[in-house]
């Protein structure tokens, strides 16, 4: 197998990702997990952008990393205190939670051995945006407008429930 | 109109024939890294000094003058001050992430600078998606600036940070809906092809009105999200010191000024770029003498003229006009902005279905 920068990119992307993620979950203090979180977030829009399929990669920087994490950020900064730190893992959640993470490494396992790779190298050249907007808007099989109308009723279900929440008469 | 793609071939085409192919795009990876930081190290120092001079005029004052002709040198003392200050470290906060804060708020920065078109040529990020990505990266700053209030474990900073968080998260909505206007204008997202379908007439006059309103709509969001007066209220002096980089010393408030001034250029290339043409010289479709005439003028020149007059405005703005308050300035984008930036854009698709542009 010989090196390419495609491959240097991937394992340097691919290194972030797993560390940034490991001190995700391992950190003691929430906003750094949160931080850690970001780090991996621009990780996976990294790789996506490797793909050049740099709309996703947009998406992810977009969604993930300029508003969830924005909003993650927001709450965290509005519910906790400069001193908070997490408590110490009991026996039964640290089982828990290998038992978990062992259960999620054996199906990622599982699917990427069985599964056949088609195509094993990059394709070079992206995909247009009128491609991804008629996939996204039409009605034809294939085609995805049921779901986008349906993801708008859960957000708007969410901005009754905020301001549910936020007026308390 | 000169292409410079003519110079980055023949650098790719030299540095291809000394090593092999994968090695050569690294290294032309770092030269441009290191060109974007250098043009935007440049950049920001004469904005700043635009910015003192502007000010000054405003206020008939002289400005700097003293270190220097017309104070020019007072701008680099500035700079190696700011290099050798000490960086100060605060007790009971965050170390990690009161570091961090600085260089993410910069990192998204350097993102949305590299997608600016300077001239033909000169597209160091132009993907399809690029206003899409572009509005993705300015995004980031966002988290540094949260990020900043919190770890400095100060109330002051905390406020500014949580008031700058909700000002720039709210008018990103704006200035999201007026560049989309440009959008169904031009069916495209890339911004070369933007610059591209200029060449018969700015959008601004091919979009007539739509057009000009969406054009005020994002220079009021534009001057918002990057928090300048009169919406400066993150930094409020007289209130809170200085915002989110109160307890910031040496250069990682430099980072911070630098940031902030190097968005204002940003938010003022974008509207240059998408509403008045970007490296595009003036046409007027049916001169062609006229057109021809300024094509002599080289596109970096147009771009810069038009970023740094759009700069100009906004500066106009600043020194001109009180600070809002926080309800006022939230109540001026959810129940005034949105809702005109929403009719625009529904303007603007009946303009289109209709063909009422040029």
């Amino acid at each position: 197998m010989e090196i390419t920068l495609d491959l240097i990119v991937f394992l340097v992307l691919a290194a972030f990702i797993v560390v940034s993620s490991v001190m995700a979950v391992t950190t003691k203090r929430i906003l750094r997990s949160a931080t850690y979180l970001l780090f991996v977030l621009f990780g996976t829009a990294g790789i996506y952008f490797q793909l050049n399929y740099s709309f996703l990669g947009a998406v992810q920087l977009l969604i993930y990393a300029g508003g969830i994490t924005v909003l993650y950020v927001f709450s965290i900064l509005l519910t906790s205190s400069q001193g908070d730190h997490a408590e110490k893992l009991t026996n039964s959640k640290m089982f828990a939670g290998l038992s978990a993470s062992a259960a999620g490494l054996v199906i990622c396992l599982f699917v990427t051995l069985k599964n056949k790779f088609v195509p094993s190298h990059f394709e070079h050249g992206e995909l247009e945006v009128r491609t991804i907007g008629h996939a996204l808007m039409g009605t034809e099989k294939y085609q995805y407008l049921l779901p986008f109308e349906v993801i708008s009723l859960l957000l708007l279900a969410c901005i009754v429930g905020g301001i549910l929440i936020a007026r308390k008469r | 109109m000169f292409d410079f793609s003519v110079v980055t071939n023949w650098i790719h085409g030299l540095l291809v024939s000394v090593m092999p192919l994968g090695l050569a795009s690294f290294v032309e990876c770092v030269l441009i890294g290191i060109c974007i930081m250098l043009m935007y190290a440049v950049i920001a120092m004469i904005m700043i000094f635009m910015e003192r001079k502007v000010c000054a005029s405003f206020q008939c004052r002289l400005g700097p003058n003293r270190v220097g002709p017309w104070g020019l040198c007072q701008l680099f003392a500035d700079v190696i001050k700011m290099l050798i200050k000490e960086i100060i470290v605060i007790r009971h906060s965050d170390r990690f992430l009161y570091n961090l804060a600085p260089y993410i708020v910069i990192l998204g920065s350097i993102l949305a600078f590299a997608c600016i078109p300077i001239n033909k040529g000169i597209e160091v990020l132009d993907f399809n998606v690029g206003i899409f990505f572009f509005m993705a990266a300015s995004s980031i700053g966002v988290v540094g600036i949260l990020l900043a209030g919190w770890s400095s474990n100060n109330k002051y900073s905390l406020i500014g940070a949580m008031r700058s968080g909700a000002q720039m998260i709210s008018y990103e909505l704006s200035v999201g809906l007026s560049i989309m206007t440009i959008v169904v204008l031009t069916d495209t997202m890339q911004f070369s092809e933007i610059v591209e379908r200029q060449a018969d007439g700015w959008f601004i006059f091919k979009g007539h009105i739509p057009a000009l309103i969406a054009f005020v709509t994002y220079l009021i969001a534009g001057n918002a999200e990057v928090n300048r007066g009169p919406f400066d209220l993150p930094e409020a002096e007289s209130e809170l010191t200085a915002g989110y980089h109160t307890e910031y010393s040496g250069m990682h408030f430099g980072l911070f000024y630098l940031a902030e001034f190097m968005n204002l250029f940003i938010v003022s290339s974008i509207a240059a770029t998408v509403f008045l043409g970007g490296w595009m010289p003036l046409h007027i479709a049916g001169w062609n003498g006229f057109n021809q005439i300024m094509d002599y003028i080289p596109g970096f020149v147009w771009f810069f003229g038009k970023a740094f007059f759009v700069v100009w405005l906004l500066m106009w703005i600043k020194w001109t006009f009180p600070r809002l308050r926080v309800d006022q300035i939230l109540h001026l984008e959810w129940k005034i902005l949105v809702p005109i930036g929403l009719a625009n854009l529904l303007l603007m698709t009946v303009c289109v279905v209709f063909g009422w542009h040029f």
